[in-house]
């Protein structure tokens, strides 16, 4: 457990004022209520870089009280620097306590993955989401994505599919793969990969997704059903290596693969670092 | 028991106005069974408004559309909710649009734009979706190996008979056509509405074509609309239109096609 930092003088608690906490949270309600659709709220500037997290941060901000203890990991690990950054910024304006141990932490933010570890019902997963709208990229006029969502008319994510296999002979999403949320609204499931799809799917704890410039919150709620898209003949797969991580030897997890030298040597490692260092501890 | 007169689709009293110019005023007419209604007029008469409201591309003013569904009965068009018209516009009904560009996706293959109407309705196995492609290819008479290629590399001629394929492809009881075949060089046009003619005889289509050229309501269709400052002037058998016209306006039409 790291040690608690010196809270900011001149702040309010957690950085954003009551008011502007009152109106995420009006909005995260209302997008519990309606799983996977896609809430506008007036999002904030914040001291960071939209694309750093700017959604998470406020959702993190609105929902997090002084009794809490915060996770934040960027790629799976607690120790890159986005991680660090927004562990620490949330340190300094709540003095709560803040850890590495996924079991520890009731408030996980995240971008990229969800724990290998698997959740409970007293956790919260708050998602930093670049790019909320999954019809975006074949559908680029938001009055056309909006009215298809209200009408469920989501053929057109399967022309998408369709045609990846077509030319690519798989569908090539590998990270942000399309998802129905409790069989009504398509949404993307941020930037985690593929891999952690299934992880969403019943899952006990609560998932909030925060689009900092994109001014959007969804959320799907404990245990709500969660389908990637696929056809018949081309069901869902998740990524697969040939190599157990070389550090732990785990086989059950998402590796990332690094080269450790001039001559491409390459390694296989757990992406989630709390994963990989419990998992080392008790072998 | 209905009766067998009753026809496919009855529209009355349609109107629609661009702000004061009145686009289409009080058109009533009937379509049956198998029929085919060509709409001509000049351009700016109100044909292509005509469509398009009857469709549900553009609202109109006031009036009303009857639809006889196989799967749902009698349908007031208009006052069916957005989701179910675009059912109807995906199942029972096809539109053609005069420029490919405006039917058509042109950077998804050309299967994909078959399979398109075939996912939306929930069909989710590849292979069947690429059957049914390649057999409408077929029958259009588009090479199937061109399946996967994106339709701007297509000719003019082809993206069309590509965009009727895409509508076929859910067997639609009615067909819409906005002016095909405009933009086609004149053997295209022919080969094209050829072919046309052929599938709706051989499927039994019921047709409303809009065009401007006599030649192409002479070739396809049963009977005539002709339209003139958004009214219908002249309708009738397309034979009887064509050789005897009543209508001073519909008789300039016929003398400049003779002329020319």
């Amino acid at each position: 457990m790291n040690e608690i930092e010196q809270r900011v003088e001149g702040f309010n608690f957690a950085y954003l004022d009551e008011q502007t906490k009152r109106m995420i949270r009006r909005a995260l309600l209302k997008a519990i209520a309606i799983p996977g659709y896609q809430v506008p709220f007036s999002s904030r500037e914040m001291p960071l870089p939209y694309g750093w997290g700017t959604g998470g941060i406020q959702i993190t901000a609105a929902i997090i009280g002084k009794k809490d203890t915060l996770k934040v990991i960027d790629q799976g690990a607690d120790d890159t620097v986005n991680a660090v950054n927004i562990r620490s910024f949330f340190s300094r304006t709540t003095g709560v306590i803040t850890t590495e141990k996924t079991s520890q932490a009731n408030i996980i933010q995240t971008r990229h993955r969800i724990p290998e570890q698997a959740l409970h019902e007293d956790q919260i997963m708050v998602f930093q989401v670049p790019v909320p709208e999954p019809l975006q990229d074949i559908e680029p006029l938001k009055a056309q994505t909006t009215k298809m969502h209200a009408l469920a008319d989501y053929g057109l994510m399967y022309v998408k599919l369709y045609e990846d296999i077509t030319q690519f002979g798989k569908i090539t999403f590998s990270y942000d793969y399309p998802v129905m949320v409790n069989g009504r609204y398509l949404a993307a499931p941020s930037p985690i990969p593929k891999f952690d799809n299934p992880k969403l799917h019943q899952s006990p704890a609560l998932m909030l997704f925060g689009a900092g410039r994109e001014k959007r919150i969804y959320a799907i709620p404990p245990y709500t059903d969660v389908q990637s898209l696929s056809f018949e003949d081309y069901p869902f797969e998740v990524q697969q290596w040939d190599h157990p991580c070389a550090i732990c030897g785990s086989r059950e997890s998402f590796l990332d693969e690094l080269i450790t030298d001039n001559d491409g040597t390459r390694m296989f490692v757990c992406a989630d670092s709390d994963y990989c260092q419990t998992q080392a501890d008790a072998s | 028991m209905k009766p067998i007169s009753q026809p496919l689709l009855k529209v009355s009293h349609l109107s629609k106005s661009y702000g004061q110019h009145v686009a289409v005023h009080k058109v009533e007419f009937d379509l049956g069974y198998g029929e085919v209604i060509a709409i001509v007029g000049e351009s700016g008469s109100g044909k292509t408004t005509l469509l398009k409201s009857i469709a549900c591309l553009t609202t109109p003013d006031s009036g009303e559309v009857i639809y006889q569904s196989e799967q749902f009965g009698d349908m007031d068009v208009f006052r069916l909710s957005s989701m179910q018209q675009r059912l109807l516009n995906r199942t029972e009904w096809g539109f053609v649009h005069q420029h490919a560009r405006d039917g058509l996706r042109m950077n998804v293959s050309a299967g994909a734009n078959i399979g398109e109407r075939l996912m939306s309705l929930g069909q989710r196995h590849y292979g069947k979706i690429r059957e049914q492609a390649r057999y409408w290819l077929d029958m259009v008479e588009i090479d199937p190996k061109r399946m996967d290629d994106l339709p701007s590399t297509f000719s003019g001629g082809m993206q069309q008979r590509l965009q009727i394929a895409r509508n076929l492809v859910t067997q639609p009881r009615l067909v819409m056509l906005d002016e095909p075949t405009s933009g086609l060089d004149v053997s295209v046009q022919a080969k094209l509405l050829d072919l046309f003619k052929k599938l709706a005889q051989q499927l039994g289509l019921s047709v409303l074509i809009v065009t401007h050229d006599l030649a192409v309501a002479r070739l396809l269709a049963d009977q005539m609309i002709v339209m003139q400052d958004g009214k219908i002037v002249e309708r009738g058998l397309t034979d009887q239109v064509l050789d005897d016209p009543q209508h001073p306006y519909t008789q300039l039409l016929v003398s400049s096609i003779i002329a020319a």
